[in-house]
C-alpha cells in the first residue's frame, strides 16, 4: 500500500530525478540513454518506454539487471489516436520483489515489434496471443502462427475496430 | 494426402522420417484435464516432441470485459479459472481498487484472505484426487472430493453459489457472511489436517504412484524462469518466490506460513510441495479466524460500493447510489496497473488499463497455466509416453485459464 501511495512521477526528467538508484532505470540509463523514450511511476508501479527496434536489447539489459522473470506481456488497440498500438511486458525481479512495465508504442501500419524469446523463452505463447489477437508481428519469432482462434480466422478480435455484433 | 487448414505441420528430424510416428492426444481425453490437444511425435514410446494446441475454449473473455461495467466483470472472472474462483475475484478486485485508491478495512481483507485459502485448497483438493486418478489411484478422488464438498458448502453459505462465487466484490466483499460462517470454517480446518494425512498415507507409500512420480519430468529452475513457470511446479524446482510472502497484498504480511520448496524438480517434488501447501494454508486460516478483526467488510465509498439491501430499501440517499452504480457504472481515473497475487495454481496477474470512464478501455489476465504449458515439452522430452499423463497432472492446469 504504501507503494501505491507514492506521489506520480510523470515523466522521463522527473523518474531520473525522483529515483536516479532504481536498478532498471539505472541499467537503461547505462545501456542506452536515447532508446529509453519515455518513463513514469504512477500507481506505484514504473513505466519505461522503449523504442521499438530496441526492445530486445532493452529486455536483455533489465534481465541482466537483476528483473530476470518475465510475467506477462499484452497489447493495448489506442484506435483511432496514433501511435495505435501499445504492447505492454511486465517483469518481475526475484531479488528486488518488484515489478517493471516495459512497453513500445506501434503504428497502425504494419505494426511489427523484435521478439523477445531470445531473451525469456516463455514469452513464446504471449507473442502468439498478441499476434492472433491484435496482428501484431513479432521479427524473430520462432512458431508465429495463431494460438487461440483456428488458422482461417479473418481479422483480429481485440482490435477496437473488429465488430463486437453482427455477421462476420 | 495434405493436411487440412489449421493442423500443424509436423517435420520430423532428417533422416529419421520413417521412424517417427506422430499421434493425436486429445482434445476429448481424460487425462488433459479438459480439452487440451496435444500432437505428439514420438519414436517408439519416447516423445521426441510436442505440440500444445490451444483454444478450444476460447471464450474472448477479455473482449467481453471491454462492454461491461467494472462491477460487471467480477462474474466473468469466475469463470476462467472455475477450481478457484474467489482468488480471480480477488485478483481483479485488487487491480481495480489499486486505480481507484479504495483502502478495504482491515475485516474486509481477513475475510478474503479466509476465502482465498479455501479457494485454493479446493484448488489443491481436485489437483490431487484427479492426479492420482491419472496414476490409477481412484480411491484417493473420492476422498479428496468429500472435502471439497465441504468448500463449496462454505462458499454457497458466503456468496448462495457453489462455484461461481463471485463474491468478492471491488470495495470490499458482497455482503456480511452468515453468522455460523467462522464456526464452520472452524469445523472444517480443524478437521482438515488428518484428513490430509489420509491422502498421504494412501499415496506418499505406495510403491506404484512413487514410481510413476519420482525421478520424472524434471525441470530445471533455471528453465522453469525462462519459461515462466509459476506456482508450486516453480517452487518444486528450487525457486524461492511466493508473491503472498514477498509481494503481499490484502493484509497477507499479517500471517506467518512457511512457503514449501525443493530442489528435486520432478512429479514427487509438485506433489509434496502442494501437500505441504494445503497444510500452510490451514494455519493461514486458523490464524485468520483467532484474530478476525471487527468492523466493515466493505469500503466507506457509496458511489463505487452497492449499499445493503436493508438500507436501500429505506433510505432516499443509498436508493440513489444503487440506481446511479447499477445503471451508469462508477468512473475509474485512467491509468494502467498490474496486479500479481500467488492463487492455487501459480502467479495470477491482472492488467486493467483504464480510460477514465466506466468501463475498462482493457483487461489482460495472465494466467499460470498459459505459460506452464510451454515447459511440458521440456519435461517430457526424451521420456516415455506414459509419463505425460504424470506430467500434466503434476503441472495441474485448468483449460479455462489457458483458453479464456
Amino acid at each position: 500500500m504504501t507503494e501505491a501511495l507514492k506521489p506520480t512521477l510523470a515523466n522521463k526528467a522527473a523518474v531520473l530525478e525522483g529515483m536516479p538508484d532504481h536498478p532498471a532505470v539505472k541499467a537503461l540509463e547505462a545501456w542506452n540513454s536515447a532508446a529509453l523514450v519515455e518513463a513514469r511511476f504512477d500507481f506505484g508501479e514504473l513505466t519505461l518506454t522503449i523504442a521499438p527496434d530496441q526492445i530486445r536489447a532493452a529486455a536483455a539489459a533489465v534481465q541482466a539487471a537483476g528483473y530476470n522473470f518475465f510475467e506477462d506481456m499484452t497489447a493495448v488497440d489506442w484506435y483511432p489516436s496514433a501511435p495505435r498500438f501499445q504492447v505492454s511486458y511486465h517483469i518481475l525481479s526475484h531479488a528486488f520483489k518488484e515489478r517493471i512495465r516495459l512497453r513500445v508504442l506501434l503504428d497502425e501500419v504494419d505494426p511489427s515489434v523484435e521478439s523477445i524469446t531470445a531473451v525469456w523463452a516463455g514469452a513464446n505463447y504471449y507473442e502468439r496471443e498478441v499476434f492472433d489477437l491484435f496482428g501484431i508481428r513479432f521479427e524473430g519469432h520462432p512458431n508465429l502462427r495463431r494460438i487461440m482462434l483456428p488458422d482461417e480466422w479473418k481479422g483480429h478480435p481485440l482490435r477496437k475496430d473488429y465488430p463486437v455484433e453482427g455477421y462476420r | 494426402m495434405t493436411n487440412p487448414a489449421g493442423m500443424p505441420t509436423l517435420e520430423p528430424a532428417q533422416g529419421a522420417k520413417d521412424q517417427h510416428m506422430v499421434i493425436n492426444m486429445g482434445p476429448q481425453h481424460p487425462a488433459t484435464h479438459g480439452v487440451l490437444r496435444l500432437v505428439l511425435e514420438i519414436d517408439g514410446e519416447i516423445i521426441v516432441r510436442i505440440y500444445p494446441e490451444i483454444g478450444y475454449l476460447h471464450t474472448g473473455i477479455e473482449k467481453t470485459c471491454e462492454a461491461k461495467f467494472y462491477q460487471q466483470v467480477v462474474p466473468l472472472t469466475d469463470r476462467i479459472n472455475y477450481l478457484d474462483p474467489l482468488s480471480n475475484n480477488l485478483c481483479y478486485a485488487l487491480a481495480v481498487e489499486k486505480l481507484l485508491g479504495l483502502e478495504i478495512p482491515a475485516k474486509g481483507q481477513w475475510l478474503r484472505v479466509v476465502l482465498a485459502e479455501l479457494s485454493r485448497l479446493n484448488s489443491h483438493l481436485i489437483w490431487l484426487g484427479t492426479h492420482a486418478m491419472d496414476i490409477g489411484a481412484l480411491t484417493v478422488f473420492l476422498y479428496t472430493f468429500r472435502e471439497r464438498e465441504d468448500i463449496l458448502r462454505l462458499f454457497e453459505a458466503v456468496a448462495g453459489q457453489r462455484m461461481m462465487t463471485s463474491y468478492i466484490r471491488i470495495g470490499g466483499v458482497s455482503m456480511e457472511p452468515p453468522l455460523d460462517f467462522f464456526s464452520r470454517v472452524q469445523a472444517f480446518i480443524s478437521s482438515l489436517p488428518e484428513k490430509i494425512d489420509e491422502y498421504a498415507n494412501l499415496l506418499t507409500g505406495n510403491p506404484i504412484f512413487r514410481n510413476r512420480l519420482k525421478g520424472v519430468g524434471y525441470l530445471s529452475s533455471a528453465d522453469a524462469i525462462a519459461l515462466g513457470v509459476t506456482g508450486p511446479p516453480l517452487r518444486a524446482s528450487g525457486v524461492d518466490i511466493d508473491l503472498r510472502r514477498d509481494m503481499p497484498y490484502s493484509g497477507y504480511q499479517n500471517f506467518e506460513f512457511k512457503v514449501p520448496t525443493s530442489t528435486d524438480g520432478d512429479c514427487w517434488a509438485r506433489y509434496e510441495v502442494r501437500l505441504v501447501e494445503m497444510r500452510e494454508s490451514v494455519k493461514i486460516i486458523q490464524q485468520a479466524l483467532d484474530g478476525m478483526p471487527e468492523g466493515a467488510v466493505k469500503a466507506d465509498a457509496p458511489k463505487i460500493v452497492l449499499p445493503d439491501r436493508e438500507k436501500m430499501k429505506t433510505q432516499m440517499e443509498a436508493l440513489i447510489h444503487h440506481f446511479k452504480i447499477i445503471t451508469e457504472g462508477f468512473e475509474v481515473p485512467a491509468g494502467e496497473v498490474y496486479q500479481g497475487i500467488e492463487a492455487g495454481h501459480g502467479q495470477t496477474g491482472y492488467y486493467v488499463v483504464s480510460d477514465g470512464t466506466s468501463k475498462p478501455y482493457r483487461v489482460h489476465m495472465r494466467y499460470p497455466s498459459f505459460a506452464t504449458l510451454q515447459s511440458l515439452e521440456v519435461m517430457c522430452k526424451g521420456r516415455m509416453l506414459a509419463d505425460l499423463v504424470a506430467v500434466i497432472g503434476s503441472i495441474d492446469i485448468v483449460l479455462g485459464e489457458i483458453d479464456r
